[in-house]
């Protein structure tokens, strides 16, 4: 399974050459892993039904307990048809969609299938770390295909708000993915799902993880950046929608419920904020003109729908989720795809300008209707199944009740922006110009007819869609054979509020105009937006503010306030605990006595230096004997390093020095600064002294580290140095840590010295402007030399 | 300003060609053949510096190598080879284009760092835990019998980094302070 993965994200990192001229023959490439990917799941799909799917541990840091572990299992299964499939048709379609060559193209290929590539280890991942590791790739991916080339304020802007509230979450999630694994003892899901821990750390947990889920799957109040996203190209969109980033937060749902099971505010947490979320999303998607924003905030009411049904802890509600991921991935990647097709060759999305486009794309017309029956829950296509069954969940009394209604007041406003859907893409409006439209390309429909029949198979074909979804709904124990999804289930209250949903709906829809109307005169309320535009303001003022105070920009204060640092916390403790300096002995060599001396003399020679050159030239003397210092202590490793900085140490002092002035400031600071600088020079001198006298005569054997490391160096990595065997070998982590933080430094500093040097020019430049301004003649003259 | 443009202003071989093809060197590698600013030129320094440098790096390949078993490593190699194209500047200066190097710093800096992570990944290839090293031991012609441990090849990276590190120092310090220099010291003109 991870060679899968692999296989996603290599292609996709040779795609960008040959994306670039040979547009769809890139796309047909990069639709070649995701093929395997559903091929190879659907020849295991015989084993994962009757429950045992494959499984696959790859330990990359055994000793740490890191490791990918991937499994096949009934839910993995049902997403990953989704997100391989549907990601083979998408990549298809957006061969024909992007323009050859375009930049667009050459973007989007490698980075759709990427995407695709994290998605499947995302739902195939079994491992707590691993799942999130994959989660943060499909943020950062989404962020990038969002973005596309950043050209637009408008696309910066969405992309970093999905990338800012998505990670975000990921973030808190991540915690609550700590606490799991700490409290369950297992990072592995399939052994927390057997044994899972109970108590308050689960219920810590449970809330933080939800955190991750909601704002994933762009529930209330974060729902705004999943409309703010569709500024991105319809074929990402589509993915995005319809298979895979936002799928991810219910995913997460239903795959940690039988974790999560001992939690009781689960179900109350994701029916309050889902039947919130269809609600208000559904009330929107009635308002919006644009069809990509109408179907923007269908997915998120339906997201609400489906985060209500995964966190019912119920054999029916897990059946419905099931199947509603199922109808809710081909009914709306075929609604994007048309929509693609009718902005593509009709020129616009706005409802408003869009007439008589039906007439002219009779087969786009035919499968958005199978989608839209499917989105409406009508009769025989997968989303009346499915929203039956969800119906069948929540027909208990109390509380189920009042998530019963919201339901199906949800599922009405589904059914009104159903109709505006198709209604405002196809339908002949009154005193609108009708559409040029330019006959749709095969390639571009054919997918989108695939996706709509799916939506009338997976209806039809109920007893194969109830094997598919039973199997995961069986993880609820002692519910089998309880019901199975059909189209027809006699005269049941499912099959009246079904009814009701359509006569609702439908008369919604009919009245929307004149709603539409009203509405423009209620006052504007919350806007989650807003808020979101406020946050990030207010955070921005807050860094303003906390960086003008403690950012003063004076060296002697920041000093100062390490210093004292060092002096109060570490001091102190060196003040009142008994620390005994044993064994003193003043010298090992009598070598060590003359060369002491001399750095004694350089150092005095610093503090009473006024020039800077000679400070530095000093300090120099102080390095190189100490690195004589540990010549005499038989470490001829730490001597050479030694020697060897301190050399490049004084190099970049001369170099520096060149743009300082020559002597120190001269300018007598009041006695106030000067004495408590002094003494705080003095006290951390005397503090830095003390310390090495106590730190060298504690250890006066050799630790048992170092013994170990000093027996092991030989036979363990064959190396005779036993400091080389700790940098490369025992300690590599470090080591490689450590020059990461080097590599960023210098880059950093380099940046630093080449901005500075930069802006210094331009003010250079602009004075030189503004003396040529202000003397016409000179800059006259100036001019007429170069002509001449 | 590239060095390019900088070279023609400050006295290349352009109005008094024929004074300066009399002396111009041959040897590219022996003296770089334009003077430093308005300085005096150390001719002697350069000479020595250049002879001085293929042993330094020499050197610092030993360091390098000899790390495993006596002392060195690749972070003081790389030191040391860092600090032979100190020599080199501090000799030539900044016009001296022989003291660059032809790949730019940060390349440097993120093509050590890439070996050093990739070596860490490479036993995984071959079933291993992330750094796990393995010892191959062969006895060559001439050389005797040697031996090798694949996480010299970190060692590699590190070496590399340290070099760009200190040439990114160089860059930024050294000649940018210079260049800058040379550009005030036009304006105040």
């Amino acid at each position: 399974m991870l060679a899968l993965v692999v296989a996603h994200l290599f292609v996709s990192l040779v795609l960008p050459g040959p994306a670039g001229r040979h547009t769809r023959l890139a796309f047909g490439a990069a639709a070649l892993p995701p093929a395997a990917a559903l091929g190879w799941v659907l020849a295991h799909s015989r084993a994962v039904l009757s429950g045992a799917g494959p499984v696959e541990v790859v330990n990359w840091a055994g000793t740490l307990g890191l490791g990918f572990a991937f499994r096949l299992d009934a839910l993995a299964l049902v997403m990953t048809l989704l997100v391989s499939g549907i990601g083979v048709l998408v990549l298809l379609y957006a061969g024909w969609y992007f323009e050859r060559g375009s930049g667009d193209a050459r973007r989007s290929a490698p980075l759709l299938l990427a995407f695709a590539g994290v998605m499947l280890g995302l739902v195939l991942a079994d491992d707590l770390l691993t799942l999130y590791v994959f989660w943060e790739l499909t943020t950062i991916c989404s962020f990038l295909l969002v973005g596309q080339s950043g050209v637009t304020r408008e696309s910066r802007r969405s992309s970093l708000q999905a990338l800012l509230v998505t990670a975000l979450g990921g973030l808190v999630m991540l915690l609550g993915f700590i606490v799991l694994g700490e409290a369950g003892g297992s990072y592995r899901i399939s052994e927390l799902a057997e044994n899972p821990p109970t108590g308050a750390p689960l219920s810590v947990a449970a809330g933080l993880i939800l955190a991750g889920a909601l704002t994933k799957s762009a529930q209330l109040p974060f729902h705004n950046w999943l409309p703010a996203a569709m500024v991105a190209p319809t074929p990402i969109s589509t993915y995005l929608h319809a298979a895979s980033m936002v799928k991810a937060g219910v995913f997460l749902i239903a795959r940690l419920t039988p974790v999560l099971a001992g939690v009781d505010f689960l179900p109350g947490v994701t029916a309050v904020f889902g039947i919130a979320t269809m609600l208000v999303a559904g009330w929107r998607a009635l308002r919006e003109n644009d069809l990509k924003l109408l179907l923007a905030y269908g997915t998120v009411s339906q997201l609400g729908f489906m985060t209500v049904l995964a966190g019912s802890e119920s054999y029916t509600g897990s059946l419905a989720v099931a199947t509603m991921l199922l109808a809710h991935g081909t009914f709306k990647a075929t609604l994007f795809l048309a929509t693609g097709i009718v902005d593509h060759q009709a020129g616009t999305r706005d409802i408003r300008e869009l007439s008589g486009v039906g007439g002219r794309l009779p087969w786009v017309t035919t499968v958005s209707v199978m989608a839209a029956m499917s989105m409406a829950g009508l009769p025989p296509m997968v989303g009346f199944v499915a929203k039956e069954t969800a119906f069948e969940t929540f027909l208990g009394g109390g509380a189920e009740a009042a998530v019963e209604v919201g339901l199906v007041l949800g599922s009405m406003l589904t059914v009104a922006y159903s109709a505006r859907m198709l209604w405002g893409a196809f339908a002949v409006k009154p005193g609108v110009r009708r559409n040029e439209v330019d006959p749709t390309p095969a390639a571009l429909w054919i997918p989108t007819a695939v996706t709509a029949l799916g939506c009338l198979a997976l209806g039809v074909g109920y007893p194969l869609t109830d094997a598919l979804t039973s199997a995961y709904a069986e993880r609820i124990a002692g519910h089998e054979g309880e019901y199975h999804l059909g189209l027809w289930h006699g005269f049941t209250p499912p099959l009246v509020f079904s009814v009701l949903t359509l006569l609702g709906g439908l008369t919604l829809f009919a009245l929307n105009t004149r709603l539409n109307r009203k509405r423009e005169l209620l006052p504007v309320g919350m806007s989650a937006q807003r808020g979101y535009e406020r946050v990030m303001g207010s955070l921005e003022r807050v860094a303003v503010g906390v960086t003008g105070r403690i950012q003063v920009g004076s060296l002697p204060t920041y000093l100062a306030i390490i210093l004292l640092t060092v002096l109060v916390v570490p001091g102190a403790v060196l003040l009142f605990r008994d620390t005994p300096v044993e064994n003193l002995r003043w010298w090992d060599r009598a070598l060590q006595l003359p060369l002491a001396v001399v750095i004694l003399i350089a150092a005095a020679g610093v503090a009473g230096a006024r020039k800077r050159m000679t400070a530095v030239l000093l300090v120099g003397v102080v390095g190189y004997g100490i690195g004589g210092m540990f010549v005499l202590g038989g470490g001829p490793d730490l001597a050479l390093t030694q020697f060897l900085v301190e050399t490049l140490t004084l190099v970049a002092f001369v170099l520096v020095l060149r743009r300082l002035p020559a002597r120190f400031t001269e300018t007598e600071s009041s006695r106030w600064v000067r004495v408590p600088k002094a003494l705080l020079s003095v006290g951390g001198g005397v503090f830095v002294g003390f310390a090495s006298l106590i730190f060298s005569s504690a250890r006066d054997t050799a630790s048992e580290v170092s013994v170990q490391y000093l027996e092991h160096a030989e036979e363990g990595t064959s190396a005779t140095n036993v400091v080389n065997a700790i940098i490369v070998d025992f300690r590599a982590f470090d080591t490689v840590g450590e020059i990461s933080v080097l590599a960023v430094t210098a880059t950093g500093v380099a940046s630093l010295v080449l901005t500075a040097r930069s802006s210094r020019r331009r003010r250079h430049a602009r004075s030189r402007r503004d003396i040529a301004a202000t003397s016409p003649g000179t800059s006259s003259g100036e001019q007429g030399s170069e002509v001449s | 300003m590239t060095e390019h443009e900088h070279r023609e202003e400050s006295g290349g071989p352009t109005s008094t060609e024929s004074w300066f093809r009399s002396d111009a060197p041959a040897e590219r590698w022996l003296l770089s053949g334009y003077s430093r600013d308005s300085r005096e030129r150390t001719i002697l320094l350069e000479l020595v510096v250049r002879v001085l440098f293929p042993t330094v790096i020499v050197f610092s390949l030993y360091l390098l190598f000899a790390g495993h078993s006596r002392s060195g490593g690749g972070f003081s190699g790389g030191l040391v080879a860092g600090q032979a194209f100190v020599l080199r500047y501090l000799a030539g200066g900044r016009l001296d284009d022989s003291s660059t190097f032809s790949m730019r710093p940060p390349v440097l800096i993120g093509v050590g760092l890439t070996i050093a992570v990739l070596m860490g990944f490479l036993p995984v290839l071959f079933g291993g835990l992330v750094l796990e090293s393995g010892t191959f031991a062969f006895t060559a012609p001439l050389l005797g019998k040697i031996k090798l441990a694949s996480n010299l090849l970190l060692d590699v990276g590190v070496y590399l980094l340290i070099i760009g590190v200190v040439l990114d120092l160089l860059r930024t310090l050294g000649s940018g302070v210079e260049a800058d220099i040379a550009a005030s010291g036009e304006e105040r003109r």
